[in-house]
C-alpha cells in the first residue's frame, strides 16, 4: 500500500499546508500528534522543555532514521527513533530523561500511516519510561518518495561511579551478548523490495535502558557497553579492539542465533556477525562477574537469549577472531559499506 | 553438523599429508575460497597441503572490457542496469556501477533475473538490462528468466552477456603449464547442473583428479581427505563427495533450457585471453533481447590496472599476499581490481578472514 | 558462483513454488526441475530451484548418520525431515 497518494487531500494525506504553521498545522498537531504524545513537558507547547534538574552528570545524544520501509514487522521508524535514542544514552550508563523529535514529512504522506507511527512512538516512549519533551514537524515538497524521516535527540543523567570505557577492558574479561542476532537488519531485507522473502523475522527493537539498569544494579564490574546498530556485532568488536589494544576471541556456537535467521542470512548471502541489531547491546564485563550478569539478564524479558560468547585475550596485533564450530578460526572484519545480497 | 565427522576427516587428512609432499590443490569456485575461509576449515589444514584460488568468481575472471561497456550503459538515458550485488563495486575505467549511481545512473541490484524480467515487464518506458554474469549454476537461471521475458512479449528487457563455463577453464590452465596443481576440488553447485562426468576431461587429457565437493566443511573435508587419497595412490579420477544434490549426468532440463538459449562461444577471460567454447552467447534468435546487439556495444580491450595482480591471482600463480598492492593500496574500501571487491573475490577472502592480511 | 541453499517445498503451483527455509519462505521458479513435488527438499539459487535433493542419497546419509560416518547439515536437514514423516520409519 503506498503511503505517498497520487492525489492530495486534507483528510487523508499531509499537504504543504499542514508545514505552513497556519491552521492546518495546529490541526495536525492537535489531531494527529498531541493526541499520542500528551505529557506534562510537551502539554505547554512552549518553544523549549524546561526539564528538572539532574543530581547526575547529563549525557547528550542525537540520531536521525530514514529506514526504508517505515513500518516492518516487529517495529516502524518510529520505534525505531525512539529505542535507538534511548539505547545510545542507556549503554553510556545513563537514565534517560527527555527526547526531543523532529518529523520532516513528505507531502501527500498518509495521515493514517502517521497516526500509526506517533501511537508507536507514545508506546515505545512509554516502554521506554522517558518523555518526548519538545518536537517539530515540517512539511516538504514531494520528492524521492522517502515519506518520512525522523530526527531525534535525548538527554540522560549519568549516576556517579558510572565508567563504561574500552580502556578498561582487560585480558579475562567475558564478552556477552543480550539475545539473539541479526533479527532487524535481516528483517528489512526480507521486506525490501524485489527479494520478497516472507518469514517469520521480526525486527527486535527495544528500549534496553530497563535491562541496562538491572545489570548495573548487580553491581559488578563493567567494562563497556554499546548497541550493535549498523555494522553489527562485528563492528562494536572491532571498535572495542582498536581502543584497548587487545584481542578477542569468539566462539561461533556460543552466539545466539535463530534458525530462521541463520538460514536467512545464508538466503541472502550475509554474515550474522555484521547485520544490524536495536534491541540488543554487547556487554564487557570483568570474567568473575560474568555469569551474575548473564543470569540477570535472562531473567529479564528481553535478555531471555543472553550468553557469553566470547573473551578478551592478550594477543596481538589486536583482532576479533571467530572460533568455528570445526575447531579451525577466522577473523571478523567490520562490513565494509552496504551489505548487498549476494548470489554469488 | 557432527564436529566428530569433521575431527576424524581432519585426522584423516593429516595422516594422509604425513606421508605426501607439498602438494598443490586448487579449488575452482568463489563460494568454495569464502567457505574455506569463513569456516575455518583452511586454517586446519597441515602446512604442506596448499589451497589455491582458481578462476572462480565469475567478476573476477570477467575481462575489464566487460564491466566498461557495463558502466557505458548504466549512464545511457533510459537505461536501468539491473544486476547481482558482486558486481556493483568493480572499478571500470570510469569508476564502479556503484559510483555511477551516486552520480544518477540507474543501477538496481537483483537476487534474481527474475526480477529485472518484471521490472521490464511494470515499467514499459525504461530499458532494462540484466548483466549477465556467473557460472554453469547462474546461467539456466538467465535462460529461463529470458524465456519468460520472451513469453510475455517483452520489448525492454535484454541481457549483456558474460556467462562463462568451468571445464574448459581449468583445461586452459592445466595447458598453459604454468602452475603446478595436483587435484582439483570441483564445484558442487556448478556439478548439480553439469554433472560430475563433466570433469571427465580433466582426467581424460590432464590426468589430474577431480572431486566434487558441496559447501558445509563435512563436504569441503571429506573433498581434500579424497583427493589426498588419489594423490597418495596415484590414481585419477572424477570423484562426488555430494551424491545428495550431484548427479553424474547433472540437470537435464537446466541443461535443455540453456543449449535452446544459449551456444557455446570464444569468451574472453581476464590475463588468459579468449578461451575458445569457454563461454555462452545467445543464439541468433534471441537477438532482440541481446544487449550487445541492441546498442550496439563491443567489449573494450582488457587490461589489469597499473600494479594490479588480479590476472595472476586468478590463475593461482599468485597468492593475494605477494602483491605489493594488497592490504596497502588495494583495500576492499579502496580496490584497485576485482579480486579485492568481489565477495567472492580471493584478495577480499584473505583480506576478511585471514590472519597475515591484517597485519598489512 | 555457487551460493544455492536447501529449502522444503511447502506449496507448489504450476511455475512456482514456496520454499522454506527453517520459518523464511521464498517464492521460485521451478522451471528447471519439474519434477520436484510438493515436500521434496531442493537446492535455491538466484530465485530458481536448480535440483531436487536426491532421496535414495538421503537416505542412504541418514544410515551413515545413525552410524556416525557421513554427516553434513544437508543431511542432517533432510534425516530430520524424514524422521517426521512415519512411512519412511517404516520403510526404513
Amino acid at each position: 500500500m503506498p503511503l505517498i497518494a497520487p492525489t492530495a487531500s486534507a483528510k487523508e494525506c499531509v499537504l504543504l499546508a499542514h508545514g505552513g504553521g497556519g491552521q492546518l498545522t495546529a490541526r495536525l498537531l492537535t489531531e494527529h500528534i498531541l493526541p499520542h504524545l500528551a505529557n506534562r513537558l510537551l502539554d505547554p507547547l512552549t518553544d523549549g522543555a524546561v526539564l528538572a534538574p539532574m543530581s547526575g552528570r547529563p549525557v547528550f545524544t542525537t540520531d536521525a532514521f530514514v529506514v526504508q520501509p517505515l513500518e516492518f514487522p516487529g517495529g516502524d521508524i518510529g520505534r525505531l527513533a525512539v529505542c535507538g535514542t534511548v539505547n545510545d544514552l542507556a549503554v553510556m550508563g545513563a537514565v534517560p530523561r527527555a527526547l526531543s523529535l523532529a518529523l520532516v514529512i513528505e507531502e501527500g504522506f498518509s495521515l493514517a500511516a502517521l497516526d500509526r507511527i506517533v501511537a508507536s512512538i507514545a508506546q515505545a516512549a512509554r516502554e521506554a519510561n522517558v518523555l518526548i519533551a519538545t518536537g517539530d514537524t515540517k512539511v516538504i515538497e514531494r520528492r524521492g518518495g522517502d515519506g518520512l524521516i525522523i530526527t531525534t535527540a535525548g538527554i540522560g543523567e549519568l549516576p556517579d561511579g558510572v565508567n563504561w570505557d574500552p580502556a578498561r577492558v582487560v585480558a579475562g574479561d567475558k564478552v556477552l551478548v543480550t539475545g539473539r542476532l541479526a533479527e532487524h537488519g535481516l528483517t528489512i531485507m526480507t521486506v525490501r523490495e524485489g527479494i520478497e522473502i516472507t518469514s517469520e523475522l521480526r525486527s527486535d527493537a527495544a528500549p534496553l535502558n530497563g535491562l541496562i539498569t538491572q545489570m548495573r544494579a548487580t553491581g559488578a564490574d563493567i567494562k563497556f557497553m554499546r548497541d550493535p546498530t549498523r555494522g553489527g556485532v562485528a563492528g562494536v568488536l572491532c571498535d572495542i579492539v582498536e581502543h584497548c589494544g587487545l584481542s578477542i576471541h569468539l566462539r561461533d556456537q556460543a552466539l545466539p542465533v535463530s534458525a530462521v535467521a541463520r538460514h536467512t542470512a545464508e538466503l541472502l548471502g550475509l554474515d550474522v556477525l555484521t547485520v544490524a541489531n536495536e534491541g540488543k547491546c554487547v556487554v564487557v564485563v570483568a570474567a568473575d562477574d560474568a555469569q551474575r550478569v548473564l543470569s540477570t539478564c535472562r531473567a529479564h524479558p528481553l535478555g531471555r537469549h543472553a550468553a557469553i560468547v566470547g573473551e578478551v585475550v592478550d594477543v596481538a596485533p589486536p583482532l576479533v577472531e571467530l572460533h568455528t564450530a570445526v575447531g579451525g578460526a577466522r577473523i571478523v572484519q567490520r562490513p565494509y559499506g552496504e551489505e548487498l545480497p549476494r548470489i554469488c | 553438523m557432527n564436529p566428530d565427522v569433521c575431527h576424524s576427516l581432519l585426522c584423516e587428512i593429516r595422516d594422509l599429508a604425513s606421508r605426501l609432499p607439498r602438494v598443490q590443490l586448487m579449488e575452482v569456485c568463489g563460494t568454495h575460497t569464502v567457505a574455506l575461509f569463513r569456516t575455518g576449515v583452511k586454517s586446519l589444514l597441515p602446512e604442506n597441503i596448499v589451497l589455491l584460488s582458481g578462476p572462480g568468481c565469475p567478476v573476477c575472471v570477467t575481462a575489464q572490457g566487460y564491466i566498461d561497456a557495463a558502466c557505458a550503459l548504466a549512464d545511457q538515458p533510459g537505461v536501468i542496469i539491473c544486476t547481482y550485488g558482486d558486481m556493483v563495486r568493480v572499478p571500470g575505467r570510469g569508476g564502479s556501477l556503484e559510483q555511477q549511481r551516486a552520480r544518477g545512473a540507474r543501477v538496481r541490484v537483483v537476487y534474481s533475473a527474475r526480477e529485472a524480467v518484471h521490472l521490464a515487464a511494470t515499467a514499459p518506458d525504461a530499458e532494462i538490462v540484466f548483466l549477465a554474469v556467473g557460472f554453469e549454476t547462474t546461467a539456466p537461471a538467465t535462460a529461463a528468466a529470458l524465456l519468460e521475458a520472451e513469453n510475455l512479449g517483452l520489448r525492454n528487457f535484454s541481457v549483456l552477456t558474460a556467462h562463462k563455463l568451468v571445464v574448459p577453464a581449468i583445461e586452459a590452465l592445466l595447458s598453459s603449464g604454468d602452475v603446478p596443481i595436483d587435484g582439483f576440488l570441483c564445484p558442487g553447485h556448478v556439478g548439480v547442473i553439469i554433472g560430475s562426468d563433466a570433469f571427465e576431461p580433466i582426467v581424460v587429457h590432464h590426468r589430474k583428479p577431480c572431486v566434487v565437493a558441496g559447501f558445509e566443511p563435512a563436504g569441503m573435508l571429506h573433498g581434500i581427505a579424497a583427493l589426498l587419497k588419489q594423490i597418495a595412490r596415484g590414481i585419477a579420477r572424477v570423484q562426488n563427495v555430494y551424491p545428495v544434490a550431484v548427479g553424474s549426468q547433472g540437470n537435464r532440463v537446466a541443461q535443455a533450457i540453456l543449449q535452446r538459449v544459449f551456444e557455446p562461444a570464444p569468451a574472453r577471460w581476464r590475463a588468459m585471453g579468449e578461451l575458445p567454447a569457454s563461454g555462452l552467447r545467445l543464439r541468433r534468435c534471441f537477438d532482440r533481447f541481446d544487449a550487445w546487439r541492441r546498442f550496439d556495444l563491443a567489449e573494450g580491450d582488457d587490461y589489469d590496472p597499473p600494479g594490479c595482480r588480479c590476472g595472476e591471482v586468478i590463475q593461482g600463480k599468485t597468492q593475494p599476499a605477494e602483491c605489493v598492492l594488497f592490504g596497502r593500496a588495494c583495500t576492499p574500501l579502496n580496490p584497485i581490481g576485482p579480486c579485492m571487491v568481489s565477495s567472492e573475490g580471493t584478495c577480499a577472502a584473505w583480506y576478511k578472514y585471514h590472519r597475515l592480511a591484517v597485519g598489512v | 558462483m555457487c551460493l544455492a541453499v536447501p529449502g522444503k517445498i511447502i506449496a507448489l503451483d504450476d511455475a512456482e513454488a514456496t520454499v522454506d527455509f527453517q520459518g523464511s519462505r521464498v517464492r521460485v521458479s521451478v522451471l528447471l526441475t519439474p519434477d520436484a513435488g510438493l515436500g521434496d527438499w531442493v537446492l535455491v539459487h538466484a530465485g530458481f530451484a536448480i535440483s531436487r535433493l536426491n532421496e535414495a542419497e538421503a537416505r542412504t546419509t541418514w544410515e551413515y548418520l545413525s552410524q556416525g560416518e557421513v554427516y553434513d547439515e544437508l543431511g542432517a536437514a533432510l534425516a530430520a525431515s524424514f524422521a517426521e514423516t512415519p512411512e519412511t520409519e517404516s520403510a526404513s
